[in-house]
């Protein structure tokens, strides 16, 4: 009787593995948080020479990510994929702010930043500071960078998600390397609808 | 007679609990998937900062987690504990939770600090076609979590 009271046990327990409602919230492709919080606030110098603060974009919703000018993959992909969305994005590109914070302050200033990002699109503005500032937005956003030495010269290790701001400068989510602009496009639509 | 009455009233309850079980792995196998919740849950419990302070390693977060598509694949990560904390891809403050979604089968690396290595592999897999992958999946699920 014991072999079949275990049959039965498994076989219900089977028919059980069906778990409550999924969670409610923002919809978004991106990774969720939930309560928002306010975005820690940047004190830093932007490429377009006057300084940075996240306050000058209330009303708009701000795409973060941090990286350096001389990445040779994962920033410039992030950054042509930026700006297909905001191009996507059509008369609402407005409203949206793309943010580069460097993680790398000896070499990119606010001119090489401006340079660097104009190519992408020329609405993106750069960061930069002290590295001390440049450590304190990191950890207030949970980024990491790790310089790496090269042969000729050196690369940094970094995250590479981009932080989702929404107009009322809470930080809602965060998106993972690799996804597509039209990801970016949904979200930002959402933020900027709410 | 006795005896009789005894193994017919027997017969008839392997009957049915053969039937019951056989209807639970056809409907095991054969009911779609979904339309439950497709989170993957880890909490980081109270009083973990102040463990690992006192020398006592907390491994909350494996190394590589593994999803479902279709099933399972929205990591949900909660912060219980009284303190910032990097779980994973992301710093999530105290009583807040980061849930992220997948779409497409790969896999997914993060830099984490929490982790030795520096990353954190996430592992999105197709969901289960057909019954006996359906069945497959339910079996695995339900050990996991009697584990």
């Amino acid at each position: 009787m014991k072999p079949l009271l275990a049959a039965v046990c498994i076989a219900l327990g089977c028919a059980a593995v069906a778990a409550p409602a999924a969670s409610a919230g923002l919809a978004l492709k991106a990774g969720v948080f939930e309560p928002p919080r306010l975005a820690p606030e940047l004190a830093l110098r932007g490429s377009d020479g006057q300084e940075l603060k996240l306050a000058r974009y209330r009303g708009k919703a701000v795409l973060m990510s941090f990286g350096f000018s001389s990445c040779p993959a994962v920033c410039p992909t992030t950054l042509a994929t930026l700006a297909q969305a905001r191009k996507l994005m059509g008369p609402q590109a407005d409203a949206v702010q793309v943010i580069f914070v460097t993680v790398d302050p000896e070499r990119d200033d606010p001119a090489r930043l401006k340079t660097y990002l104009s190519a992408f699109d020329p609405a993106f503005i750069g960061a930069t500071g002290k590295p001390e500032a440049l450590d304190a937005v990191r950890k207030a956003y949970g980024v990491s960078a790790r310089k790496v030495a090269m042969s000729d010269g050196y690369l940094f290790d970094h995250s590479s998600s981009i932080f989702l701001i929404d107009p009322e400068g809470r930080l809602r989510g965060m998106m993972p390397y690799g996804r597509e602009a039209k990801d970016f496009v949904h979200d930002v639509k959402l933020l900027l609808a709410k | 007679m006795v005896r009789r009455t005894y193994w017919r009233a027997a017969l008839a309850a392997c009957v049915a609990c053969a039937a019951l079980v056989l209807g639970a792995l056809a409907w095991a196998a054969w009911a779609p998937l979904g339309g439950g919740s497709r989170d993957e849950l880890f909490e980081i419990p109270k009083g973990t900062y102040a463990r690992r302070m006192a020398g006592n390693p907390v491994e909350i977060l494996p190394d590589t987690i593994r999803l479902t598509l279709g099933v399972k694949d929205v990591l949900l990560l909660r912060n219980l504990d009284e303190v910032p904390q990097v779980f994973g891809p992301a710093l999530i403050m105290p009583g807040q939770s980061f849930r992220l979604p997948f779409e497409v089968a790969s896999t997914y690396s993060f830099a984490c600090t929490a982790h030795a290595s520096g990353q954190m592999n996430v592992i999105v897999q197709p969901g289960p076609s057909g019954p006996w992958q359906t069945l497959n999946w339910r079996v695995r699920q339900l050990l996991r979590r009697a584990s």
